[in-house]
């Protein structure tokens, strides 16, 4: 390659740069809300989550957000790379007792700043296809 | 709802020294894999001075905000009638063990619809030398069938 050659389009807007599922049970919500601190009782009573109108027990909306950011995360390598997280809850996640609950990331190239070297990735996490985070974005410096 | 939670100035939180140990109980918990989050010798080969926090870790440090605004006595803010409604993180560098962090709220916005009301909580969060790390800003939604 010549000195004067620049690589312009390293990524396409519309590219998967990483995806994954995990799967949540409710050993992981407990676990969550000792890390986090977090120990409101609609995530780990059902007889709570019934009395305030839940479907069941749900998620922690913020293990939900935490967890999303990883395959991003694993991608870039370098933690320095994220420098604005956003999502929005749109849909509760319920947590089966015995059957737990699985949780799809996909993340794409939103948009791009080639100049600035930053891109948006834009998740999209879903549990049985449905999603559950809305306007779910990730802005960060590009690898 | 108490609408004058906007032109409060609220304290800043006193010191929270973020642990390794707790580092790494949050990164497993969030399903953290990269070594940079338990390894102390891969956190020195990326140049940082210990492990490194999750991205979403420095909700931890805005909740320490949000119990000052929940628990305020004038606020009208029920606890059982709370919904999060949507989170973002904004951060100049990420959250390393052996930070020593404050965190400061305001209220940027409250707006009522229906019986409901959205509070915007923005909580900056700075290191011990004054320099800013993240931002982070909660939407809360006070459901009003109290």
């Amino acid at each position: 390659m010549s000195s004067d050659e620049v690589i312009v389009h390293r990524y396409e807007v519309g590219e998967v740069v990483a995806e994954a599922t995990y799967s949540l049970d409710r050993e992981s919500l407990v676990r969550y809300a000792g890390a986090s601190g977090d120990f409101n009782s609609i995530h780990y009573r059902d007889d709570v989550a019934e009395s305030v109108g839940l479907p069941g027990v749900l998620a922690h909306g913020m293990l939900t957000m935490g967890l999303a950011v990883q395959p991003v995360v694993e991608w870039l390598r370098d933690p320095t790379r994220v420098l604005d997280y956003q999502v929005k809850f749109t849909r509760p996640v319920v947590v089966d007792p015995v059957t737990g609950v699985a949780i799809g990331v996909r993340a794409v190239i939103g948009q791009l700043d080639e100049a600035a070297g930053t891109g948006r990735i834009d998740l999209t996490v879903t549990v049985d296809g449905t999603t559950v985070l809305g306007k779910a974005q990730v802005r960060v410096t590009l690898p | 709802m108490n609408p004058d939670l906007t032109e409060r100035a609220f304290e800043k939180t006193s010191p929270y020294l973020v642990g390794r140990e707790k580092v790494r109980e949050f990164s497993r918990a969030v399903f953290a894999s990269s070594p940079v989050n338990f390894s102390v010798e891969a956190a020195h080969e990326a140049g940082f001075a210990d492990v490194v926090a999750p991205p979403s870790f420095a909700i931890v440090l805005q909740q320490l905000t949000l119990d000052q605004l929940i628990g305020a006595e004038d606020a009208g803010i029920e606890l059982t009638h709370v919904v999060h409604g949507a989170q973002q993180f904004t951060y100049t560098r990420p959250i390393v063990a052996g930070d020593e962090l404050t965190a400061q709220l305001s209220v940027t916005s409250i707006k009522t619809l229906g019986g409901n009301a959205m509070i915007t909580a923005e909580s900056a969060v700075h290191d011990i030398r004054g320099e800013h790390v993240v931002t982070a800003v909660s939407t809360l939604v006070v459901r009003g069938d109290a």
